[in-house]
């Protein structure tokens, strides 16, 4: 994967307002305006937010009679949930190598 | 980006990780054991060589000199018999409080600076780091190079993941 790429999806999911409009969408398609009424913001600036998203790749938007429908693209997330569970195992492991060591240096101290 | 960080089903209880802002990753965990022999754990090269990175993979520790200045440098090798190396230096070390260092993986650009704090609380210990890149291109990119290693069994957990997200 291009790095540019990966990048484009950090950035987009770094801001609350996207990730609260990514987890509306995973529940399926929505329409703009039903995304912007929960949002405290103005509709221009949920526009602003959906465009980023369209950029990055994580949503779809299509136009039908006078609505502006927008639907998840989740292929740019597993890019970085692929990243994100690799580097939590490696914790992980060397955590409960980690522990089982503090264990017997426990059990040879006493 | 905090719930994709939850994926992890390796343990009772695993470590925290969170991306506070654009250019750290913090990392917490809570052990059961005093302070003093965690932090021994983190900075005696006989200890953190039995316990740091996947177990499949072997560690050495080529350089671990753990003073203000002093330069560390160990390397992983996996499997396949590739390896991976890291080098930094030492910046502070507070027995048994505090431990500052810069951290390099090599091939890859961009030095981080690492902060790892022990809390002792009940005779359990709570670890703290804070890994601060200088660019959050350099964040993203380290997290990014995780990815090659897991390609193969990572998927199993992702498909998992994806099915909550989608």
């Amino acid at each position: 994967m291009k790095d540019d790429t990966l990048s484009a999806t950090f950035q987009a999911v770094a801001d609350p307002t996207r990730r609260t409009i990514l987890a509306r969408l995973a529940q399926g398609e929505a329409t703009v305006q039903e995304l912007a009424e929960p949002l405290p913001i103005s509709q221009p600036a949920v526009s602003k937010h959906l465009k980023v998203l369209e950029k990055a790749g994580l949503i779809e938007r299509r136009r039908e009679a006078q609505r502006r429908w927008c639907r998840l693209q989740a292929g740019p997330l597993r890019e970085i949930a692929v990243w994100a569970t690799e580097y939590q195992r490696y914790w992980d492991e060397s955590f409960e190598r980690l522990d089982e060591l503090l264990k017997k240096e426990k059990s040879a101290r006493q | 980006m905090h719930e994709v960080m939850k994926a992890s089903q390796s343990t009772a209880k695993p470590a925290s990780i969170t991306t506070p802002n654009d250019t750290e990753i913090r990392i917490e965990r809570t052990f059961e054991a005093p302070r003093d022999v965690v932090f021994r754990a983190y900075t005696d090269p006989q200890l953190l060589s039995q316990w740091m990175g996947p177990r499949e993979y072997k560690m050495t520790i080529e350089q671990m000199d753990v003073h203000p200045g002093g330069r560390w440098h160990f390397t992983h090798i996996d499997t396949d018999g590739t390896e991976y190396g890291f080098h930094g230096e030492f910046r502070e070390i507070v027995r048994p409080e505090r431990i500052v260092q810069t951290w390099n993986f090599e091939g890859m650009p961009g030095e981080s600076l690492q902060t790892a704090l022990f809390h002792e609380h009940n005779g359990r210990t709570t670890v703290t780091s804070i890994v601060k890149f200088e660019r959050k291109e350099h964040r993203d990119g380290m997290l990014a190079s995780n990815m090659e290693s897991g390609l193969n069994e990572g998927y199993d957990r992702l498909d998992e993941l994806l099915r909550t997200v989608h």
